[in-house]
């Protein structure tokens, strides 16, 4: 039992931290307590991401691995990777709040508990190798989502909080059709168990021809349901305007730390559940199609975007379907399945930072203008060449241009796609990189080359300043020193064979 | 030795970069520091190379992504051969130039210098990458100094223009991309010493399809017609420096990938199209230079000029033979260098005068005598006058082709004539002429730092004409090592 708690310690951490501030923000005000909890809060939350990063580091370096819990959930290199992964993201986005707070009034507290339960859940999920497990922990993430979006609590964050619950409720329950598709033909929710043990895997290996077409049905269902969680088309339509509607910092956290834990899923299901050739020769079409609509449809529509949230929203779509290509790009091939995954993984990771930097910057700006036109950029290299430079060094690395993580991270999954055959998804892809060029360096020449109409500052605090920091050396650090990730990526990927 | 060369002009821009604000009036003294040292070492690298050795010098090789199991290894590769070293020379040297003629630049000077010097990185970089996603980084590196070069400190419509020319090079190198790693996959390694040692048999597409899509980067960067309309607007509206180096250099990275890239790795798809590639040749070269006499904008005339002057190239390339090899590389060199003083020169006269329309100047030798002797230097250095370099480019460049395509050289010829036509008309109208009242006021060249670019052009350009073989021995050993 304490072998299996100390698996999901990192789990246990946000949560721990989480019910600790919810806890506090009950007690009542006065001299001890003041009635101002954000600066305090936002430390306390800290120690979420921090404590659950100490021990993800402590289990890796105790080389610790496993299954726990009658083996629905799995301590591997796979739920390290995404643990430290998720504690980055949160941290990075509690510590971007600190300027954004105060349109939360009262509820700053319960925003930073979200997140933590949020982040919680998704690590959970990225360990998880049960399919009702990994449905209870997509549902803990998405329910603390839907309360954020709305969290505003003025007409357009309450539209995206209700937009977002619907479908995303709708999401769910065809994510569970999928699934009880395959526990019926299976008679199993275990994707993986140890050796002699049924599971889905060792089940659809050994009678897979008799299942083909429920097979077939459950994919569909699932990337269907799952496709609203990474956003991809055609089942995109709530990210423009939830992206738009809720408050930037749970923008960033949808748009990264949200979309990652869907591809986690998607990872631990097809690549560990249904690889067999069976499965995956209906999947890898699948994706590969979705991701050529994606980009497309991603891009075209970003072209005419004016508000920088909506054009991430958008970007953040087309992003998805450059993800879904290192999917479909499993070839079959001895090690395709971790050449593929790892591409994957280091495509969100690279995406994670990059992005992170980007609605870092939106959200420095958008609390001392209010406005998230794009035409309020102009010039801002003039009001603060710090956060415009920033934000151009993101848009850069979203472009993939180098020396950024985004170039290396489209390098290798196109790479990845090329091997696997799929030359025609990357000429695809190359051509969309290209529009989504005129875009990203729009935003770009706004800012560096228009003519400011203020010259007011934009002042920062210092726990924006960090995360924006971190942020753009993580840029620059994985697009000149790929390595570090790269390896992280493929011992994590390590755990997907054939 | 050749890395330092390399990243010394980006660490020159990352002092730029911080360098205080009331350090400004300093950053042009810091940028041309940094330029002339890239140009000492460019000048110590050009002298101690040996043109004997068949092989890469001053190589340097290190792991920089170890993917292998992924097929995914990208060596931090450089090296040079004669050709790669006689751009980089060019590289280093118009990057002086380039610097020199901005030295009146007072709109946010750090900037403008540090993205001049990373420029100067990733050119140094595409000419010295032995490894094709090396190459490719390198490639897509020049696009954002560019771009805001453009867009910033450039004229007229430069936000348009500073985006088409992102996007016309970043759709080529798009498709060139997927080439590489097609290749690259074929080969399991993107080494392009091996590569181009190695006979693909199976690759994932056809070699022809790779052929054409990493040809469409070049073609593009080149230009060749019917891609090359981003160049007028590039050219019209950057700043003279930037028009510099994008006529000077910029085109060359094109010409450069498909000596090094397409004959040197993919030589049989060369030869089987090398046809089609002399005839679109030619047309560039009668369509630039017709397009040219049309032109009523000064720097818009010498940017049709240059699409008309890379069809030689082309077409000496198309002849796969060392003689034309060796002539489309030295009009590389030779184009760089009077379309560049073409450039300084346009950019001082618009300086002067604020205008780059023809038919506003005229007579203009009457007041500025030193700087219409120059231009008229210039001009008939492009249009191919004996003794000075242009002259020994495009003569080898029909030599090498008149054996393989009889009627896209005879055309080719025409085209100096048309030339010929354009230079001589122009330089009638603006600097002879009667004399216009207008222009009375003006001064002619007056500080050092121009004559300074003036001289060093044109000492190279008549230099190069008179004494080609310092140039052209070291061309031919990059050639000879292309060609194996």
């Amino acid at each position: 039992m304490l072998d299996d708690l100390d698996r999901i310690g990192p789990v246990l951490a946000m949560a721990a931290v989480a019910g600790v501030i919810l806890i506090w923000d009950l007690l009542p005000t006065g001299k001890p307590f003041p009635a101002s909890r954000g600066r305090a809060a936002m430390l306390v939350a800290l120690v979420g991401p921090v404590l659950s990063a100490a021990w993800a580091f402590s289990l890796l370096t105790r080389d610790e691995t496993g299954f726990g819990f009658a083996n629905s959930v799995v301590l591997d290199d796979f739920s390290l990777f995404f643990a430290f992964l998720f504690s980055g993201i949160a941290a990075a986005v509690i510590l971007a709040t600190q300027d954004y707070a105060k349109r939360f009034g009262d509820y700053e507290a319960e925003f930073y508990a979200l997140i933590l339960f949020a982040s919680g859940a998704m690590i959970l999920l990225a360990s998880s190798r049960d399919l009702i497990l990994i449905f209870v922990a997509l549902e803990l993430t998405s329910i603390s989502q839907y309360i954020m979006a709305s969290m505003q609590r003025d007409e357009r964050s309450t539209e995206a909080g209700i937009k977002y619950l619907l479908m995303g409720a709708v999401s769910s329950a065809v994510i569970l059709y999928g699934m009880v598709y395959l526990f019926g033909m299976t008679g199993t929710t275990r994707l993986v168990a140890p050796e002699g043990e049924l599971s889905i895997a060792t089940a659809i290996a050994a009678n897979g021809e008799d299942m083909r077409a429920g097979l077939l049905f459950a994919c569909v269902m699932l990337i269907a349901g799952l496709g609203f969680k990474m956003a991809v088309v055609p089942f995109q339509m709530w990210v423009p305007d939830v992206y738009t509607g809720a408050p930037t910092p749970v923008a960033a956290f949808l748009s990264v730390a949200s979309k990652a834990a869907a591809f986690a899923v998607v990872l631990r299901i097809f690549f560990e559940g249904l690889p067999a050739e069976v499965a995956s020769n209906s999947w890898t079409d699948i994706f590969a199609c979705i991701a050529a609509v994606s980009m497309t449809v991603g891009n075209l529509f970003a072209l005419v975007q004016s508000n920088i949230k909506r054009l991430l929203g958008y970007s953040s779509i087309a992003q998805a379907g450059y993800l879904m290509v290192g999917l479909a790009a499993f070839s079959g091939a001895e090690g395709g399945l971790s050449t593929s995954a790892s591409s994957v993984m280091f495509f969100l990771g690279s995406y994670a930072v990059t992005n992170l930097g980007a609605f870092i910057v939106i959200i420095a700006i958008s609390a001392r203008t209010g406005s998230d036109e794009i035409s309020s950029y102009t010039g801002l290299f003039h009001r603060a060449p710090v956060l415009a430079a920033a934000l151009a060094f993101a848009l850069i690395s979203l472009t993939g241009i180098p020396p950024t993580a985004g170039f290396i991270a489209k390098l290798y999954v196109f790479n990845t796609a090329i091997e696997a055959g799929l030359t025609w998804l990357v000429i695809v892809a190359v051509l969309n990189s290209v529009a989504s060029a005129f875009y990203y360096l729009r935003v770009t020449g706004i800012m560096f080359a228009g003519a400011s109409t203020s010259t007011e500052g934009v002042p920062t605090s210092n726990a924006l300043k960090l995360a924006l920091t971190a942020a753009v050396v993580g840029i620059l650090f994985v697009g000149v020193a790929p390595s570090l990730l790269m390896n992280a990526a493929k011992d994590a990927a390590s755990v997907f064979v054939q | 030795m050749l890395s330092a060369l390399i990243f010394l002009p980006a660490a020159g821009a990352i002092a730029l970069f911080v360098l205080p604000k009331s350090q400004e009036s300093n950053a042009k003294w810091l940028a041309l520091a940094v330029a002339a040292a890239s140009l000492v070492l460019a000048g110590a690298m050009y002298v101690g190379f040996d043109q004997i050795d068949p092989l890469l010098q001053y190589t340097e090789r290190l792991t920089w992504i170890d993917a292998d199991d992924a097929g995914f290894d990208v060596q931090y590769f450089i090296g040079v051969d004669g050709l790669s070293a006689t751009m980089i020379l060019l590289n280093a040297f118009l990057f002086v130039i380039g610097v020199l003629v901005s030295w009146r630049i007072d709109l946010r000077p750090r900037e403008y210098f540090a993205w001049m010097l990373l420029l100067e990185t990733a050119i140094m970089g595409v000419f010295a990458a032995q490894d094709l996603l090396l190459f490719f980084l390198f490639w897509e590196l020049e696009l954002i100094p560019m771009y805001l070069l453009i867009s910033i400190w450039g004229t007229g419509r430069r936000e348009y223009s500073a985006m088409k020319f992102v996007l016309y090079t970043l759709a080529g190198s798009a498709l060139m991309l997927v080439g590489f790693l097609v290749l690259g996959f074929s080969a399991n390694t993107f080494d392009m010493e091996v590569l181009a040692d190695t006979q693909i048999t199976d690759a994932a597409i056809s070699l022809n399809a790779v052929f054409f899509l990493i040809l469409a980067a070049f073609a593009i960067k080149l230009p060749v017609f019917p891609l090359h309309t981003w160049l007028p607007d590039a050219h019209t509206d950057a700043p003279t420096a930037v028009s510099v180096i994008l006529a000077g250099v910029l085109l060359k990275m094109g010409g450069y990938g498909l000596i090094r890239i397409l004959v040197g790795i993919l030589p049989e798809q060369f030869e089987r199209y090398d046809i089609y590639l002399a005839c679109l040749a030619a047309f560039s070269v009668i369509y630039g230079a017709i397009l040219t006499v049309r032109q009523t904008d000064l720097k818009r005339l010498i940017a049709y000029s240059s699409v008309s002057h890379m069809g030689y190239v082309l077409l000496g390339v198309a002849a796969l033979g060392e003689v034309g090899l060796t002539g489309a590389s030295l009009q590389m060199f030779t184009h760089g260098t009077i379309t560049a003083l073409l450039f300084v020169m346009v950019g001082l006269i618009y300086d002067r005068t604020h205008t780059r329309q023809i038919s506003d100047l005229s007579g203009l030798a009457h007041y500025m005598p030193v700087a219409s002797t120059v231009f008229i230097v210039a001009g008939f250095a492009s249009l191919g006058l004996p003794t000075m370099s242009g002259f020994v480019a495009e003569l080898l460049v029909f030599l090498g082709s008149v054996d393989a395509f009889k009627i896209p050289t005879a055309l080719a010829v025409i085209g100096i004539l048309l030339s010929a036509g354009y230079i001589l008309w122009t330089v009638q109208r603006v600097f002879f002429g009667p004399k216009n009242e207008r222009w009375a006021e003006l001064e002619d060249t007056t500080s050092i730092w121009e004559q300074a670019c003036m001289a060093a052009l044109v000492g190279v350009i008549i230099g190069v004409g008179v004494y080609p073989s310092t140039i052209v021995d070291v061309l031919e050993n990059g050639v000879r090592r292309t060609l194996g």
